[in-house]
């Protein structure tokens, strides 16, 4: 099976935000794979190991991307594709998505995993968008995959609900969590990740012209929210304690 | 510029969602004075049609059709496919719901437009419309709008007031057929988890529990406070990796990110992760035996104590006052 992971470089989720210049500060900051997309990758080695084929890894990303392609590697993946982005002024999930099609145009896959979403910008649309693109069904926020020949049996989280779902190949997929646990990279996988193919690709080795993928909005300021005041912490023993709190909720706050 | 405004209305279990009143109101003030339309598509909903209009829709599409009976991504993309052609409108809203989601993305990639998800305000800039969305799962926000071209945006539930109710308002209901050809994606089962059916991303009151309750049945006594205030029950990520509970509760930057009026933390530390899905929401109150616990930094109201003895006490006074 040719089995492709589509992954985002994102702030690790223990990382404070700070704005300047209206932009998110990167300084220092530390970097992760999107943990959604983490999944994507577990369930694509998975899916390899039961079914055979090739996992190919691809992010649309600056070249300090190639660390979390990198670890992609180390967890079992077999190839990685980093198109560069640093020819694109915008990006938006029209962009992202127009390259990755670009990308896969040519080429033979039987199934692409994603994260349902990316935990910084969060708009969840790069995946949807390149299904169109290729014109393939998706699936979206998968917590079970079963492929059998071309049938794929899946089970997807709907708002607390579990849908199950028939479909087939080829087929774009994404990644909600409790769909595996994925591994750690092991040291001689780490070893390992260091001779494993990784491609960069220019914007040009797509024939894209840059204006075609322009980005369709603009973010026009980026903001903290307000810091909140410091709440009231009760005392006294905890039946009155309680009986302060509903008073304060019904007739302070108001939301009872 | 006044526009033409398309909402696609949900309903779950024969209601309508909450969010398609309050992407009516969304629709309202990105058309600037022009017509607001919404789309119903189902089995069997016409009958739902004059809710929308008493929430401010000038008329309602509804499409009926068997293939319709469930969402699927094909059957619902052909409908909305064939009323965005025929009708042209120059914005849509839908709620950013799982729904939503799942048909946005593909719908705009098709009309090759932009799209901006997860709205959670809006105001009027000159000619445009200017959309709040929060990024790095609200730790930031941005201010985002749409270059040129079709205005596409899916909002948040419980971020924009609804208009309120009109029932001497009356509009056009018009049933309009679709035809759907092979769905590639069947749903051959839907298995209810959600136990008290109010879901977390649209419920205004939610009781939380983390590691703090220790157990499956530990997060008995929260259930009956939920029950008693109509909440739903959430969890931190401590509790799921736990397998206190499932992974469709989870709340943090991975999981939903909410903003109910009010949000009760049990037994949560208040990792950054956790404090990012929750700590927009209107009032929070935190009950914790650690006086250190950070999620008392977030917190409106804060009890130090067992939440095994504070939570039934709660429960207790709480049915008592709103008998």
């Amino acid at each position: 099976m040719n089995i492709y992971v589509i992954l985002k470089r994102t702030f690790d989720t223990e990382e404070k935000i700070s704005v300047s210049n209206n932009k998110i500060s990167e300084d220092s900051a530390e970097f992760i794979i999107n943990p959604y997309d983490e999944y994507a990758i577990e369930e694509a080695i998975t899916l390899k190991d039961a079914h055979g084929g090739t996992v190919t890894v691809v992010t649309v990303g600056d070249e300090d991307s190639e660390k979390e392609l990198r670890t992609a590697l180390a967890m079992g993946a077999d190839q990685a594709v980093l198109i560069s982005n640093e020819d694109l002024d915008s990006q938006d999930p029209f962009t992202t998505s127009s390259v990755l099609a670009a990308y896969f145009k040519d080429k033979e896959f039987d199934i692409i995993l994603g994260g349902n979403v990316a935990i910084d910008n969060g708009t969840g649309q790069v995946g949807p968008r390149l299904a169109e693109l290729l014109d393939i069904p998706h699936v979206t926020t998968i917590t079970k995959i079963e492929i059998n020949g071309t049938t794929v049996n899946i089970e997807r989280d709907v708002e607390g609900d579990l849908e199950k779902i028939e479909t087939s190949l080829p087929l774009l997929v994404t990644a909600q969590q409790g769909l595996n646990e994925p591994r750690y990279p092991s040291l001689p996988g780490i070893m390992k990740a260091k001779k494993k193919p990784l491609e960069t690709l220019e914007l040009d080795d797509l024939d894209i012209d840059e204006d075609d993928v322009e980005a369709k909005t603009k973010t026009v300021e980026i903001y903290l929210p307000p810091k909140k005041e410091a709440g009231k912490i009760l005392s006294g023993d905890t039946a009155d304690q309680v009986k302060e709190l509903v008073s304060l909720l019904r007739n302070e706050a108001k939301v009872i | 510029m006044a526009k033409k405004v398309l909402v696609l209305a949900e309903s779950r279990d024969g209601s309508l969602r909450n969010v398609s009143f309050e992407a009516i109101a969304a629709a309202k003030e990105i058309s600037g004075g022009g017509e607001v339309f919404a789309v119903l598509c189902g089995e069997s909903v016409q009958s739902l049609a004059n809710d929308l209009i008493h929430y401010g829709a000038d008329r309602v599409l509804v499409a009926e059709n068997e293939k319709l009976a469930n969402y699927t991504t094909d059957g619902y993309y052909q409908a909305l496919k064939q009323i965005i052609d025929d009708e042209k409108p120059e914005a849509i809203v839908f709620g950013h719901t799982s729904l939503g989601k799942d048909l946005s993305p593909r719908l705009a990639a098709r009309l090759e437009s932009g799209l901006i998800s997860d709205v959670t305000g809006l105001e009027q800039a000159g000619e445009n419309t200017v959309f709040t969305r929060p990024v790095y799962s609200g730790k930031a926000f941005e201010k985002k709008l749409i270059n040129d071209g079709l205005v596409f945006v899916t909002i948040r539930p419980n971020n924009i007031a609804p208009l309120e109710k009109d029932e001497s308002r009356s509009g056009e209901v018009k049933s309009v057929s679709v035809e759907i050809k092979d769905l590639r994606t069947i749903v051959k089962e839907v298995v209810r988890k959600a136990t008290t059916g109010v879901d977390l991303s649209e419920a205004k009151i939610i009781v939380a529990g983390g590691r703090g309750v220790k157990s499956e049945d530990g997060f008995k006594p929260l259930q009956e406070l939920a029950d008693v205030l109509g909440a739903a029950v959430g969890a931190s990520r401590g509790a799921c990796d736990a397998d206190y509970c499932d992974y469709s509760l989870q709340i943090g930057q991975t999981g939903k990110v909410v903003t109910p009026d009010l949000y009760i933390a049990c037994g949560i530390s208040g990792a950054i992760q956790h404090l990012a899905g929750m700590s927009n929401s209107k009032v929070i109150v935190a009950i914790n035996k650690d006086p250190e616990a950070s999620i008392f930094s977030v917190a409106d109201y804060g009890i130090v104590g067992d939440l095994f003895e504070v939570v039934p006490l709660l429960t207790e006074e709480f049915k008592k006052v709103l008998v």
